[in-house]
């Protein structure tokens, strides 16, 4: 069945998305691993969609959603990490220590 | 298994491998302009899997949204804060990726044991032929409020991106009318010096 596969890949990608998110260094490649989460959501809402929903597609509502609210957290993601590098001039995750303590 | 199932499950598995592949390579690369540039090719290869399950529309948003704005602005972003740097290694930080790992693989075995244990109901009936009207009747009709707060977040975000991403103005006390004229058509600005890192 191919519902099962479409959402053990979602969960793939989830996995390495927040294997990303904790690991990397770069401030810009962790909003790149945001974007891989939101991706693997947005495959599992279009998955439901499709195999269980075909008549009202509200999953796809849903992934638009997800998509939108996607890009406005990718503008002002890069929009903070611009104002950091201006302050600290560095993009190591590990030297933004600002609000610790 | 007749053409048509043939050529979905080739299809599938053939964009879910290069999904795969092109998400591990945005994580585990060092380079982070070829970890952008792979992570268009999974934008564009999860686009062809929502066409692979009936969702034009979102597949052509997700084209025109993610390969198209998302991507751009974040090769913007790298090439604004291009700066090739040797990071300090930090104690312990192997330690740190392993159990990352480890989590990451336990969090991918918790959600497959669940996806095979659960009965899906798989609906019998054919998908809707136009998904663009069915969406569009969503949108003005019971996702009406998510819809119009969709676009008021939108405007949120632009602002909000302005804000933070131009330089701060440097508030000087008047100058004395008629003493310094400050010519016009030019943004003071705070000049530009990091904070000093306080090391422990």
């Amino acid at each position: 069945m191919q519902l099962t596969y479409i959402l053990i890949l979602a969960a793939l990608l989830f996995c390495i998305g927040i294997y990303g998110l904790v690991t990397s260094r770069n401030a810009v490649r962790v909003l790149m691993s945001i974007e891989l989460l939101l991706n693997a959501v947005n495959l599992n809402l279009i998955g439901f969609a499709n195999y269980l929903d075909g008549q009202q597609i509200k999953g796809q509502v849903f992934a638009i959603f997800v998509i939108t609210v996607a890009a406005a957290e990718a503008a002002v993601g890069l929009a903070i990490i611009l104002a950091i590098y201006r302050n600290r001039d560095t993009v190591d995750m590990e030297k933004f220590n600002l609000l610790k303590w | 298994m007749d053409l048509a199932t043939l050529t979905q499950t080739i299809t599938f598995f053939a964009l879910s491998g290069a999904v795969i592949v092109a998400a591990l390579g945005v994580v585990l690369l060092s380079n982070v302009v070829y970890s952008a540039f792979l992570l268009a090719g999974v934008f564009i290869s999860i686009s062809g899997l929502y066409i692979l399950m009936n969702a034009d529309f979102v597949s052509a948003a997700q084209i025109l949204i993610y390969v198209g704005a998302v991507n751009v602005l974040i090769l913007f972003a790298i090439m604004l804060v291009n700066k090739r740097e040797e990071y300090t290694p930090v104690a312990g930080r192997w330690l740190r990726q392993g159990g990352a790992a480890v989590v990451a693989l336990g969090v991918f075995a918790l959600l497959t044991k669940t996806i095979l244990q659960t009965p899906w109901q798989i609906s019998d009936l054919p998908p809707t032929s136009d998904s663009i009207t069915t969406i569009g009747q969503h949108f003005f009709s019971d996702f009406l409020l998510p819809f119009e707060l969709a676009s008021v977040l939108l405007l949120m975000a632009l602002i909000g991106a302005v804000v933070l991403a131009r330089r701060e103005l440097v508030l000087e006390p008047e100058p004395i009318f008629g003493e310094e004229v400050v010519p016009p058509l030019e943004l003071p600005e705070r000049p530009r010096e990091p904070v000093v890192l306080s090391e422990k």
